[in-house]
């Protein structure tokens, strides 16, 4: 078994970092900078980046706040968010980021999954999955920070993602999210069961059993916000934490 | 004076994090470019990318910069291999059809395993950490790796490897799915290697130093 990716997801809103439940009801946590240079240096595995407001208007100030952060992080990054084109992209990787996460964009146009892919790599096209339960063992597609449904089935959309060029797969459970109720482990499996890409969970860790049950369920990664973010716990207690479970983790 | 490294610029890859990781590392003139002129007086030359091998070999080609970055290579100088970097450094590759490399150290870039040795289907591409291994060199002093053939974790994400043919030139491996998989190569003072020390934390940093104290 690879190494479990221990990702620190930091959402923001203009320039600061928020917090939400369910992506909604965004409180303003601090300065995403300070925060992602702290989760670096406490032995975060990698960061993400996600502007949650910026699909809604359009816009994005993530490649000032990537910037910043590459002059100081040496982990890999995902950023998304308001990409819409290549372009978009190019910037965002120019700035330090390593690969970018695309949900809205997607969903309206496809081929811009293959577009990124075939430019800069199945590796740095990550699709991001924001995923409703609809009822057990179906699960849709939302866009616009989880306000707008898609009619996507979230498993197919994952095929198909990867069909297209996606080299890795953000799946976030809008149910479970801020929560703090655990992982959508069912979500979690069904897309991990459907794709031989590496798969990142993110939404509702609240307890290490939490990440146990969602490795066990075939995430490759988990991502882990609020739990940091309100120093519930820390990187290197999640990594210990993980080591004692008998979880193989990156050796600092 | 300070020692100047260049970055070869060839349209591909995230070079401000690895312009960055030098600076942290301590070099102390860094130039980003594509001048065959820059690149002849370089003291420490990375080649980096990510992406296709055929879209690296275009870039280095359309900037005619194949002959200057072998010109290089054979005046002894360090020259350092990062990711695609690292395997257009091979003699060819197999990735997408039959493409030609620099040629400076002999190997073939060939597909990473999809089924371990128990054939159990594997996650392709590799994205994430592995623990690096020393390879079949038996002469690894003085390698950038020198400090780091036990237990160094570092950052990889590839489906492809490079295969040298010496296996002399195997400098660090990791394991995954029971393959061993090539993490670094060293021919003199040319260095490949598949992950990225700009984005692999204290390790690469440290690594990275030792390439900016080695001349």
């Amino acid at each position: 078994m690879n190494n479990v990716r221990l990702i620190a997801r930091l959402d923001i809103k203009g320039p600061n970092l928020i917090k939400g439940v369910h992506l909604e009801g965004l409180r303003v946590i601090g300065d995403p900078q300070e925060y992602a240079r702290r989760y670096y240096e406490q032995g975060a595995d990698e960061l993400i980046y996600i502007d949650i407001v910026a699909s809604l208007y359009g816009r994005s100030k993530l490649t000032d706040i990537v910037r910043r952060t590459a002059h100081d992080v040496f982990v890999p990054m995902t950023v998304g968010g308001g990409i819409r084109n290549v372009d978009d992209v190019s910037d965002l990787l120019r700035a330090g980021a390593d690969k970018v996460a695309i949900n809205t964009a997607g969903v309206r146009r496809p081929e811009l999954i293959t577009e990124v892919s075939r430019r800069f790599g199945s590796q740095a096209m990550v699709l991001s999955i924001e995923a409703k339960q609809r009822a057990p063992g179906k699960w849709e597609v939302y866009t616009d920070c989880g306000r707008e449904r898609s009619g996507l089935d979230a498993v197919h959309w994952a095929r198909r993602g990867v069909e297209l060029g996606a080299g890795e797969i953000l799946v976030t459970s809008i149910d479970r999210e801020g929560t703090r109720k655990g992982f959508d482990i069912e979500l979690v499996r069904a897309v991990s069961n459907a794709v031989k890409v590496p798969v990142i969970a993110s939404g509702g860790y609240g307890e290490p059993a939490h990440l146990f049950q969602v490795v066990a369920a075939g995430a490759d990664a988990a991502a882990f916000a609020d739990a940091l973010h309100y120093q519930r716990t820390t990187m290197p207690e999640l990594r210990q934490m993980a080591q004692t479970a008998g979880i193989p983790v990156r050796e600092l | 004076m300070a020692k100047c490294i260049v970055v070869v610029d060839y349209g591909v890859g995230n070079l401000y994090s690895v312009q960055r990781a030098l600076e942290a590392s301590g070099a102390e003139e860094i130039l980003i470019g594509s001048d065959s002129k820059v690149i002849s007086q370089a003291e420490g030359l990375v080649l980096p990318g990510v992406g296709a091998f055929a879209d690296g070999m275009r870039g280095l080609r359309e900037r005619g910069l194949m002959e200057p970055i072998k010109a290089y290579a054979q005046s002894g100088r360090p020259l350092l291999g990062i990711c695609l970097g690292m395997q257009m450094l091979a003699t060819a590759s197999e990735e997408f059809g039959r493409h030609e490399g620099l040629g400076l150290i002999p190997g073939e870039v060939v597909a990473i395993p999809d089924r371990s040795v128990d054939d159990q289907p594997l996650k392709v591409p590799f994205i994430g950490w592995a623990t690096i291994s020393p390879g079949q060199a038996k002469a690894n002093e003085g390698c950038l790796l020198q400090a780091h053939t036990a237990t160094a974790s570092v950052y990889l994400v590839h489906s492809f490897q490079v295969r040298p043919t010496d296996p002399e030139h195997l400098l660090a491996t990791y394991g995954f799915g029971g393959h061993r998989i090539t993490a670094a190569i060293r021919s003199k003072n040319i260095t490949g290697l598949q992950f990225h020390p700009e984005k692999s934390g204290c390790v690469g940093l440290d690594i990275m130093r030792r390439f900016v104290m080695s001349f």
